[in-house]
């Protein structure tokens, strides 16, 4: 399993796609590859855009079906990221 | 090119200050003014801005700005965009909680620079900032990956305390939405582009559904989305026309709808208006109602899957043929 704090990487506002891009290529996509399961630590995140989450979330989603949903944990989530959140993941089940 | 600086310019009326923009002769920028004007909307200045950043130095002539609200614009920095003298005398206070001076974001990290300094130079609650750093992400973030703008976006707000309101403009001299859109959808005029920019699930990178795995093409049906909700203005400007969103209606018991079609949203349009080339964005953020938020992310699943399952009924569902 993998830990990755957003915090860390992206700031109170998670915004930047290029880090959220950077996070799935390097981090997300290759852990999820080997079989571990990921936990997106969100805590002391305050809000995100729907931009960065797709850019962190739905190419694996794509890839690798909505069952990897089993395996990524959206961990220390405030209520808008949590929607945030659930509108990226409702709409890439919806496509 | 042309411009004139009217009385007063607010997205209600800013359609007479499109109007009297001429973008002939690109490669000079003439503008003139009004005496005693008022007030013109931050989506004004950023347009202004940008424009002289297309241009040379000292193609730009400015007449000296007499009124006593001149001040907004050296306050507000357009002055130094433009490379002219205003030859006023002010003393520069602290800009905290009321506006943000033009600005331009070139890249990424310019823009999250921008939204981290941006919070703390408003005297925001962090309730408040929410929408506002939300549109201003969205909207800069839409201008770096798909204006192919040499000059980046141009941004400015003002906080209006009377009102509780913050105004924010954002302009870019990129290839425009139309042109940005026909990568991979059909469209018929900038008008019909500007609208299915609005759309759901619509973005110039792909015309599948979903998006790509940077882009699903939400981020202006969110933006619209926000101000539908909280009764606010939201004007779109690109190529010869313009959409602009009005103060929407309730229902008798207060409710509302959010729409995926831009068409059955209260608006009013306009084709043939002087070329821009580029997108020019306005949009008025009220900011007494800000527990919305959250109320508006549930809305905004709700009509996006709804979107989504309509679009894909339409593209796969066959008509039975009958011999």
């Amino acid at each position: 399993m993998i830990t990755l704090n957003l915090l860390e990487s992206a700031g109170s506002f998670a915004e930047n796609k290029d880090l959220a891009q950077s996070l799935r290529l390097e981090k997300i996509i290759p852990a999820l590859e080997r079989g571990e399961e990921v936990v997106l630590n969100f805590d002391n995140v305050d809000g995100t855009t729907q931009s960065f989450i797709h850019a962190l979330i739905s190419d694996p989603i794509r890839i690798y079906g909505s069952n990897v949903l089993d395996r990524i944990t959206f961990k220390n989530c405030t209520e808008t990221v949590q929607k945030i959140i659930s509108i990226v993941v409702d709409y890439m089940q919806e496509s | 090119m042309k411009i004139h600086l009217p009385n007063g310019a607010f997205l209600g009326n800013i359609d007479q200050f499109l109007n009297g923009f001429d973008p002939s002769e690109p490669d000079k920028l003439d503008i003139t003014a009004v005496e005693n004007w008022m007030w013109l909307h931050p989506v004004a200045l950023s347009m202004i801005a940008s424009l002289a950043l297309t241009l040379e130095k000292g193609r730009v002539t400015c007449p000296k700005i007499k009124a006593r609200s001149g001040h907004y614009l050296e306050r507000m920095g357009l002055f130094k965009f433009l490379g002219v003298e205003s030859g006023m005398d002010i003393t520069e206070h602290d800009s905290s909680g009321r506006f943000i001076p033009l600005t331009q974001i070139r890249n990424s990290e310019d823009l999250t620079r921008f939204i981290t300094e941006m919070v703390p130079m408003l005297h925001l609650e962090p309730r408040q900032a929410e929408p506002i750093r939300y549109i201003i992400s969205e909207l800069a973030r839409n201008v770096l990956e798909h204006s192919r703008s040499d000059n980046g976006a141009i941004l400015c707000a003002q906080y209006f305390e009377k009102s509780n309101i913050i105004r924010l403009g954002i302009a870019d001299t990129g290839i425009g939405i139309r042109a940005s859109l026909s990568r991979s959808h059909r469209t018929n005029d900038d008008l019909d582009a500007i609208k299915l920019s609005l759309t759901p699930g619509v973005t110039g990178t792909t015309s599948r559904e979903g998006g790509t795995a940077l882009n699903a093409g939400a981020g202006l049906f969110f933006i619209k989305s926000i101000a539908v909700t909280k009764h606010n203005f939201f004007v779109i400007y690109s190529g010869n026309a313009m959409y602009k969103l009005l103060k929407r209606k309730d229902e008798n018991d207060g409710s509302f709808t959010l729409n995926a079609n831009a068409n059955l949203d209260r608006h009013s349009e306009k084709a043939n208006m002087p070329q821009w080339h580029g997108t020019v964005i306005g949009i008025d953020i009220s900011l007494d109602s800000t527990d919305e938020f959250n109320a508006l992310l549930d809305l905004i699943r709700d009509t996006y899957g709804k979107a989504i399952r309509e679009r894909k009924e339409n593209r796969y569902k066959r008509v039975a043929k009958f011999e």
